[in-house]
């Protein structure tokens, strides 16, 4: 089981709390995991990326065990402590006003 | 009973305000969606009960929301919104290409018979349109692709397609307005379209007279006299008598003509309103008085309107989408400004209060006279 966090706008948007868990079937990378996530949850689809090229949307960072994978390929694999559900995926809000 | 509904987006949230037919007590009900960026909620004219909203944020994008009982509740429906084919390019502020992206949506017009049909004005300014209630959207390309949207440019509030006007008497004739490339016609439902802005002069584009590039901030029109349209041009009022083919000028003696909204009495078609601005550089009221001005003869002639409205040390703003009216006897005039007040008049403008004064930036307001309150 994949644990995945949430902003609260999101959480609020797919009525969920803070944490959400969701299967991942294969390699555990980023892509998989936001696919599981849009698929159990299809409110968020298009909030956290864009709906056709999949890029994540420019205010949003995804973080996991304490690093910046905002930057690195969708379809690498995430650290063995996320695919565990030891770490949780961090989706963030950049700290851009509001 | 009659009763009344009023939508109202800002920048946090949106909020319901509900009275009988005196209007003298209000119910605040919010914030709906807290928090996020409300362009516009707009209620069907054929189901006053289905709304839609238009929901969103810098960071996670467009939103749609769809209530089915009057704004009780909401729904989530689709948010894709994906232009047909080719984006090609409009200008950019210094004129360069600059590439179609979809930012949001200013404004969701329902169909006046299918409360499953909506037009959505979106940024960068094209047309979409769900005919199953938000479940889809598909643009409607020919007005981006007519031929002129290469020489579009955005206006400071970006390049949106901000106002959509159903003709009552011939559902295929639709007026849009966009900022800043101008007003646009279509006569078949939006197959195809082309430009009417014969007559509007605009000094920020090389040519004044240009046929698309003007900065067109509002048009209303009332029902009865759907080929009689009144225009908020970024500077000037408006008035065209033959659908938009050609417009003149019925500034007259307004103190200022710049501004965003304008709105017509509902029973009184030659009857107006604006909220004139002191100039593009500097969003307020002249003089730091809040003034509503009334024409009663169709543009030239305005009396301003000034009871109950603050009249000293007011810099706020009305935006575009922030002004309504009821249809009860006598009209019911209201609008938000940017400082967080609605004010609303039942007396057709002659005395306003607020009916809410500590909110978020007011974006838009729309009104629903209903039967009765549920």
């Amino acid at each position: 089981m994949i644990r995945v966090e949430l902003p609260p706008h999101l959480q609020t948007l797919a009525r969920v709390g803070r944490e959400v868990q969701i299967e991942v079937s294969g390699a555990v990378t980023q892509r998989a995991i936001l696919d599981a996530l849009e698929a159990s949850y299809p409110v968020l689809r298009g909030t956290i990326r864009d709906h056709v090229t999949h890029k994540r949307r420019p205010f949003l960072r995804f973080f996991a065990c304490e690093e910046d994978w905002s930057h690195e390929s969708p379809d690498a694999a995430l650290p063995p402590a996320v695919a565990s559900g030891v770490e949780p995926f961090l989706v963030v809000g950049a700290l851009a006003g509001g | 009973m009659s009763a009344v509904r009023v939508l109202v987006g800002t920048r946090k949230g949106a909020f319901i305000m509900t009275a009988d037919g005196k209007r003298d007590r209000w119910d605040v009900s919010g914030p709906h969606f807290g928090g996020w960026e409300m362009y516009h909620l707009k209620g069907s004219p054929a189901d006053p009960n289905r709304l839609y909203a238009s929901q969103g944020t810098g960071w996670f994008g467009q939103l749609i929301q769809r209530s089915n009982d009057g704004g009780k509740t909401w729904e989530p429906v689709n948010n894709k919104f994906v232009y047909d084919g080719d984006t090609h390019t409009h200008q950019w502020y210094d004129g360069t290409p600059h590439p179609w992206e979809f930012k949001r949506v200013w404004h969701l017009e329902p169909s006046l018979t299918d409360p499953d049909t909506v037009y959505a004005g979106v940024e960068d300014a094209a047309m979409f349109r769900t005919t199953d209630g938000g479940a889809s959207w598909h643009e409607l390309p020919g007005l981006r692709n007519h031929g002129s949207g290469s020489r579009w440019a955005p206006g400071a509030g970006g390049l949106c397609l901000h106002t959509i006007l159903i003709d009552p008497s011939n559902p295929e004739r639709i007026f849009i307005a966009i900022s800043a490339a101008g007003a646009f016609r279509t006569d078949d439902g939006g197959e195809t379209w082309k430009p009417i802005n014969q007559g509007l002069r605009s000094q920020h584009i090389p040519d004044p007279t240009a046929d698309v590039g003007h900065c067109v901030h509002r048009i209303a029109m009332h029902r009865s006299r759907p080929n009689t349209l009144f225009m908020q041009k970024h500077w000037d009022v408006m008035r065209s008598d033959d659908a938009g083919d050609s417009w003149r000028e019925v500034s007259g003696n307004l103190p200022t003509d710049f501004g965003f909204p304008i709105d017509v009495h509902a029973h009184e078609p030659e009857t107006i309103y604006v909220v004139p601005i002191k100039s593009d550089s500097e969003h307020y009221p002249p003089d730091g008085k809040l003034r509503v001005y009334r024409s009663r003869s169709g543009g030239n002639e305005w009396e301003a309107l000034t009871k109950g409205l603050p009249q000293s040390n007011c810099y706020v703003n009305v935006l575009r989408d922030a002004m309504a009216v009821d249809s009860l006897d006598s009209c019911g005039i209201y609008f938000g400004t940017t400082g967080g007040q609605v004010y609303a008049s039942t007396d057709a403008g002659d005395s306003w209060k607020p009916i809410a004064e500590h909110l978020p930036a007011v974006l838009s307001v729309e009104v629903q006279t209903l039967p009765s309150l549920a």
